[in-house]
């Protein structure tokens, strides 16, 4: 309070900082502050304080009082630093700054002295500089004005001579965060991507996500930069590279192709933080461009033998396995060309292999998910003992590595079976830690194992860890549901728990072992039985529920004891839980349809109890419940099946892991690991049908060896140094010279037999042939976006041409986007195509084939269309879900005689759908919209398009957005939401005099806000 | 990649943020809060937590979570490795990575935390590019800079970042040129009630301080380099020499560092050095427990066993235990109900021995749970699993380095169930 007297202004700002807190929250998410808003972030600063003094305690008090003090002193201290950073000595300037630092590192606000400090950029002293940098970065983007100041210094830096110093003046330039300065910055990071310095390249290409978080518009102009760095050819700058490539266009796996063998040559050589990255990047990357290597094995698991084979218990089985999958090879073989590796899969294979020996826990995994993700199935057991490894590391590593081993070992059991007892659990490890290597464990189990590992769990059941001893029953019972030989075995020692002291382990046990009888609830009424005595100890609410189920569901099997049952829960009904009250109607219920005789009373008596229960819900199941039971006159027909509805046979619950099914997300990712989509999570795409023009020869033959010998003169990578030994530079250039002789590069480096070394080569050659033919379809392809029209025009639906009819020897197709929801799957935006048969015969089996996408795309196909008589039209619809992109779908327009290729291409106003907001949701919305994710263009409207009802009219037809209501006559407002990801697009126009106009677009998809901004612009204007 | 870093100490404060790209309020921490304080014990906080806007992944390490702010998809051990890079840093830094140590040395910390990310992106990360950029601070540096004013941080530019040996500063010298390496294995351990091993492991490292002038090239090889089953490397060793010829080649970096991490194949048996007596009893309807323990030495090739310090967690039940100790002190803690035994070396001749009673809670009855028994001892001058260095050659430099290599055996996980 002190505080709050002594300095109004302080005082002020906290009252702001109360109002602004919920606002100051949201603010959160948008990474770039808006110009005007660095004095908000100025109150988050000083929002702990305030939560401070909200919370209550001793310590806090004192820790209030003493933070009052300081800021009682503070604005005198700050003078005092001020005079320290004017004077001329250094050791008081680097005091001051010290100082300074100290604040900021505590959060406290030190941006009142920007001016003081800003000065001192120029000084002599490192120690001294390199703090004033580390202040700028802090503070530049709340005093955007003030630090434009130092930027020519840096400037000045940027042509020092010496690339260290180069190097970071471009680091620094690039921190500030001040939108002013991107064309600068652009400027800057393009000429260090030239630079002669290796390390100034890297430098820049730490810049370029720098600039993109900035900026995005800046995207296209640095994308030729990730470009040209991309084909730098020194370990130094692939990792970072890389990493701007994942930040600013993931999505454009294209540029990848040349630089693909590069990547995985340097690999080794990358420092061990690019390393990770790469290899993820290489993972998705691969999944586009190879086939499946287990595409065979997914063959025959699809003709029923599937389970068999894919869970080899042990190597002797696996064998066998190899021997059948050789046979159904053979017998496939007739129908399908056999699998062959691609080279370049093998080389990321061998090449990242030797990485799982690094000391770097992140790179072990990296590698471990790519060899899971692309590895034939032989060859991923080489990961286990790595991973397996990693579990010796720091708890937080073991969490991490265990779920997903968790995951894998669903896929791949054998792989980590001669493991099994690196799994096992210690009583020091923390609960997290032993609860996943439950889950492990119980996934490995088998038939040969079982009885060592409940042999284990027997021991855990002991534990004092409570937690961990009902993840253990948990765990017995799936592995008894799972194994039928031991579950016998289990359930008797479920039942021995039963008289375990621990209420906790009892209610745990009768819950698992409810799930077990439902399986066989013959044999086991004595079990039934004894868990009827139960229910005078047991208090778990849970518990109770579920031995009132099971006595009720199974009430035929254990005639006397039920009734008696019923009789003592009807007694104490009205002390139960709820979930208790249920079962026990459902008893009551259960007993009077078997045995009325004896429970008609006790029925009507605990129905009763119900009927004045104090929740409604029991309310409403008592009176169902006597209306379906008790027969009335009134009662309907469904009486007359009460028993069929009470006391059918109910399916065994299926005990599944958690894990189940994870591995769609890339393993050893955030999303994986939180089993859900996280930010920037990059899907990892499906196999390819058919392998795609492998573009990477040509442009590497194209590289020729004389230039890469020059540069390994320059620098010569560490490995490859020693004599004697060849490093993986050397062989990649041997490589590309046998390359560059001849297509088929497989020869020598295949390490299958001689057999599979012909069939490659007949394999790569009907891949030439296929190339040729893929090329001058592309050509066609490129004529066809050409002719295209860019934008639509005013009509409400615009019709494109997907095939001329000339290109389509007499089929002319056209589509539009119709802008009805596409029923069959609501992420998909529906096309209609209409067909038009202008040819002399009739066209049949029209329908689509090799459909090419980019990651995450999807498309549903439209039925095929059997018959097209000449002359006649059929439409059509399908559905294709572009990811919120503008990338085109390819696909193949088949007849019974003839293939098209096509691309449907969608305007990005197809890419959403309308949404209706309310005038003040509007404005809730685009307040959280604000920053990086607002795009405002000034704009001249089109003479004819100056009433209210043309822009709505223009704006509508440009993208799908519905109108909201607004109060003013100034302003058209519209929403949407993108078709996919749901982000919600918010666009406004403002008129004022003589047709100048602005349009502001919100959205959370940058890109699409920027190119919605210029079709908007455009469809105004003209 | 990694936004900002906030560092938590036990009692829940932050006293240390630092952003690297735009600032995020230190409010974010709260969703670690509540995850901390919903966890019973301190090292059951997940280690990654969901927030509505940003993912918080956090280590724990000498009492101080690290939790870094991340906003998007990246692989958490990434994430995880990085902060564990960062505690090892300040701890070659400052002896100690402790809150003291760090408010007392915020500037360094700063700095360099500046240095070891870009933008959220991991730059520089090695210790010895680090110091050639920042002087660890000593007495005699802090000294010397207030009275001078001179700085910690280095004058010369760091060329490190631009060799091809990342790893090595450059123009080291030393007068007395010098090599040692440890080789260090910590036996990995369940021991069932009855005294079979249940699972036995060998996890081995070899610890190198090298201080030797130049740009050395070592090799060194082992007299039996088959036992190691599987490996990791310190990126300076040459990958390419271990496959072919077993041989660890490597141009060492300058100061400490770890060469080699090993496991040595479970197949082989694993020679266990001690073993337990024990008989821990309760009887039902008394007040009272029975407490029997006794170590002996086993299969230790006539070494000592020393440093022998036996913990255990005893049932809730037990209210406290009056025990008698053959050598060595004890203490019982009644909260935690943690009994822990400082045996120091075992004497073949009169094995050590700890009996008494605890007494019960008195009406309560006899606890389920056994107690488990954890057992720390070193044996000096031996490796367990037998590994012997064979020689240590040095190519490059001219002069003759001074050459020493020590093993040692250590407990790590050892259990022992009763």
């Amino acid at each position: 309070m002190q505080k709050l007297l002594q300095l109004p202004v302080n005082a002020v700002n906290i009252v702001k900082t109360v109002q602004s807190q919920v606002q100051g929250q949201e603010e959160d998410k948008s990474p770039v502050l808006t110009p005007d808003s660095g004095q908000q972030a100025w109150y988050s600063a000083l929002q702990p304080d305030e939560l401070r003094h909200l919370r209550s305690g001793d310590q806090e008090e004192r820790a209030t009082l003493e933070e009052a003090k300081f800021s009682m002193f503070s604005s005198l201290r700050h003078d005092d630093l001020k005079e320290m950073l004017d004077s001329n000595k250094d050791s008081l300037k680097l005091e001051a700054m010290k100082r300074i630092v100290a604040m900021i590192a505590r959060g406290k606000n030190a941006s009142d002295l920007f001016p003081a400090v800003v000065k001192n950029v120029a000084c002599k002293n490192i120690e001294v500089k390199k703090l004033v940098y580390v202040y700028l970065v802090r503070y530049a983007e709340e005093q955007q004005d003030l630090a434009l100041l130092s930027i020519s210094t840096f400037q000045r830096g940027l042509k020092d001579p010496n690339q260290l110093i180069r190097a970071s003046a471009l680091r620094v330039l690039s921190s500030i965060r001040v939108t002013i300065i991107v064309p600068i910055m652009m400027l800057a990071i393009k000429e260090a991507a030239s630079d002669m310095s290796p390390y100034v390249r890297k430098t820049a290409a730490h810049a370029i996500p720098k600039l993109y978080s900035l900026d995005p518009e800046q995207k296209d102009q640095l994308i030729e930069v990730i470009e040209k760095l991309l084909a730098d050819k020194t370990t130094l700058v692939a990792g970072s590279v890389v990493m701007a490539f994942e930040e600013v266009c993931p999505e454009r796996i294209d540029l990848i192709h040349k630089n693909y063998r590069k990547l995985c040559n340097l690999l080794i050589d990358v420092e061990e933080w690019g390393q990770v990255v790469i290899i993820n990047m290489l993972t998705r990357y691969a999944r586009t461009q190879f086939l499946n290597p287990n595409i065979n094995e997914s063959l025959l698991e699809e003709g029923g033998g599937g389970e068999k084979t894919f869970y080899g218990s042990d190597e002797e089985e696996d064998e066998d396995e190899e021997e059948k999958e050789k046979k159904a090879e053979a017998a496939v073989m007739a129908k399908r060309k056999p699998y062959v590796m691609d080279p370049d899969h093998r080389l990321l294979l061998r090449n990242t292999k030797p990485l799982l020996q690094s000391r770097n826990a992140a790179v072990v995994m990296a590698v471990a998910q790519l060899y899971f993700h692309l590895a034939p199935k032989a060859e991923v057991g080489v990961i286990a003992k790595a991973l397996v490894r990693l579990l010796r590391s720091h708890s937080e590593v073991q969490y991490v590595v265990l779920q997903n081993v968790a995951t894998m070992t669903i896929k791949r059991r054998g792989m980590f079976e001669p493991y099994l007892k690196s799994f096992y659990i210690r009583s020091t490890d923390p609960t997290q830690i032993k609860v996943l290597k439950l889950e492990v464990l119980t996934n490995l189990a088998n038939e040969t194992n079982i009885s060592t590992i409940l042999r284990e769990f027997q021991t855990y059941i002991k534990s004092m860890d409570k937690d961990f001893v009902a993840a253990t029953i948990q765990a017995i019972g799936r592995c008894a549901t799972n194994i039928g030989e031991v579950r016998d075995t289990c359930l008797n020692g479920l039942v021995q728990l039963l008289s375990n002291r621990d209420e906790l382990v009892v209610a745990e046990s009768v819950v698992v072992i409810k799930k077990l009888l439902q399986m066989q609830p013959e044999k086991h009424s004595d079990i039934i039985k004894h868990m009827a005595k139960l229910t005078d100890n047991i208090q778990v609410p849970m518990a109770r529920a579920s031995i009132l189920w099971l006595i009720g569901e199974y009430c035929e099997h254990v005639p006397k004891i039920a009734p008696d049952v019923l009789r003592k829960m009807a007694k104490s009904f009205t002390n139960e839980e709820d979930i208790v009250k249920l079962q026990i109607i459902n008893l009551a219920a259960k007993l009077y349809l078997t045995n009325s005789k004896q429970t008609k009373l006790l029925t009507q008596y605990v129905l009763n109890l119900a009927k004045y229960d104090q929740n409604y819900d029991i309310r409403d199941r008592a009176r169902f419940i006597r209306q379906l039971i008790v027969p009335t006159e009134k009662s309907g027909a469904l009486s007359k099946y009460a028993k069929k509805l009470f006391l059918a046979l109910k399916p065994a619950p299926v005990l599944e892991s958690p894990f189940k099914d994870r591995d769609h997300f890339q393993l050893g990712s955030l999303s994986h690991l939180l089993n859900a989509k996280a930010g920037g999570y990059q899907e990892l795409p499906d196999w390819p049908e058919a392998a795609p023009d492998p573009l990477r020869v040509p442009e590497w033959t194209k590289c020729s060896s004389r230039e890469k010998r020059k540069e390994k003169k320059v620098e010569k990578p560490f490995y490859s140094d020693s004599e004697g030994e060849s490093g993986p530079t050397e062989s990649a250039d041997s490589e590309s010279d046998s390359a560059s002789g001849s297509e088929s590069a497989s020869g020598s480096e295949e390490s299958g037999s001689g057999s599979e070394s012909e069939e490659s080569e007949e394999g790569s050659e009907s891949e030439e042939e296929e190339e040729e033919e893929e090329e001058e379809k592309d050509k066609k392809k490129k004529k066809k976006e050409i002719k295209k029209p860019a934008i639509a025009p005013s009509s409400a639906l615009k019709n494109y041409e997907l095939l001329h009819r000339i290109t389509g020897e007499g089929l002319s197709v056209e589509y539009c986007f119709s802008r009805q929801p596409f029923s069959p799957d609501g992420n998909m935006v529906a096309v209609q195509m209409q067909f038009t048969n202008n040819a002399t015969s009739d066209t049949k089996n029209l329908h689509m084939e090799d459909v090419k996408l980019q990651s995450g795309m999807r498309v549903k196909e439209f039925p095929e269309i059997e018959l097209l008589p000449a002359g006649e039209t059929a439409t059509a619809v399908m559905g294709i879900d572009f990811c919120d992109s503008t990338q085109a779908a390819n696909f193949q327009l088949c007849t019974h005689t003839r293939k098209f290729f096509v691309s449907i291409q969608p305007p990005v106003g197809e890419l959403m759908r309308p949404v209706f907001l309310t005038e003040n949701e509007f404005k809730k919305e685009q307040g959280q919209l604000m920053g990086m994710n607002e795009i405002t263009e000034r704009l001249t409207l089109d003479v004819k398009c100056r009433n209210e009802h043309a822009i709505v009219q223009r704006v509508t037809t440009a993208a799908n957005l519905s109108r909201v209501p607004c109060g003013s006559d100034k302003e058209c407002r519209f929403a949407g939401k993108t078709v996919t990801s749901g982000s919600l697009v918010l666009v406004t126009v403002a008129t004022k005099e003589e047709g100048a106009a602005q349009l502001t677009v919100n959205c959370e998809k940058m890109v699409i806000g920027t190119m919605l901004v210029k079709d908007i612009l455009l469809a105004l204007t003209q | 990649m990694i936004h900002s870093l906030f560092l938590v100490n036990a009692s829940g404060d932050i006293f240390l943020e630092k952003h690297w790209k735009s600032v995020v309020s230190r409010s974010v921490c709260d969703y670690f809060f509540e995850a901390q304080e919903r966890a019973t014990e301190p090292e059951n906080v997940p280690p990654v937590i969901p927030t509505p806007h940003h993912y918080l992944i956090s280590v724990l390490r000498h009492r101080i979570y690290f939790v870094a702010v991340i906003q998007s998809e990246v692989p958490p051990l990434f994430v995880i490795e990085f902060l564990h890079r960062v505690v090892d840093t300040f701890q070659d830094y400052f002896g100690v990575c402790t809150e003291a140590a760090i408010k007392d040395n915020v500037v360094v910390v700063y700095e360099l935390l500046e240095e070891m990310l870009d933008n959220g992106f991991p730059l520089a990360t090695e210790s010895n590019i680090l110091k050639e950029l920042i002087k660890p601070p000593t007495i005699l540096r802090t000294m010397v800079n207030t009275i001078t004013g001179s700085t910690n941080v280095g004058e010369q530019l760091p060329t490190g970042q631009l060799s091809v040996v990342p790893w090595r500063r450059t123009g080291v010298k030393y007068t007395n040129n010098e090599a040692y390496f440890d080789v260090v294995e910590e036996i990995d351990a369940i021991i069932d009630k009855s005294g079979s091993t249940i699972t036995a492991e060998i996890q081995g490292v070899i610890d190198a301080c090298v201080k030797l002038t130049g740009m050395p090239d070592l090799t060194l090889s082992f007299m039996n380099p088959r036992l190691l089953d599987d490996v990791s490397f310190h990126p300076c060793v040459r990958f390419k020499r271990w496959e072919a010829e077993r041989i660890l080649s490597f141009i060492p970096p300058d100061g400490n560092f770890r060469l080699l991490s090993y496991h040595v194949s479970s197949q082989n048996l694993v020679a266990i050095p001690v073993y337990v007596k024990h008989n821990i009893t309760f009887r039902e309807g008394s007040s009272q427990g029975r407490f029997d323990l006794t170590l002996g030495p086993k299969q230790t090739m006539g070494k000592a066993v020393e440093s022998v310090l036996v913990s255990s967690q005893l049932p809730r039940g037990v209210l406290n235990a009056n025990l008698n100790p053959s050598q060595g002190t004890y203490t019982f803690d009644p909260v935690t109900k943690l009994l822990s035994w400082d045996v120091g070396k075992i004497n073949p001749q009169k094995l050590p021995s700890l009996k008494g009673t605890m007494s019960l809670q008195a009406g309560a009855s006899k606890p389920d749970e056994n107690p488990t028994i954890n057992i720390q001892f070193k044996i000096q001058q031996m490796a367990i699993s037998g590994l012997k260095v064979n020689r240590l050659d040095m190519y490059g430099e001219k002069y003759k380095p001074f050459k020493g290599i020590k093993y040692m055996t250590k407990a790590g996980k050892f259990q022992v169930r009763t």
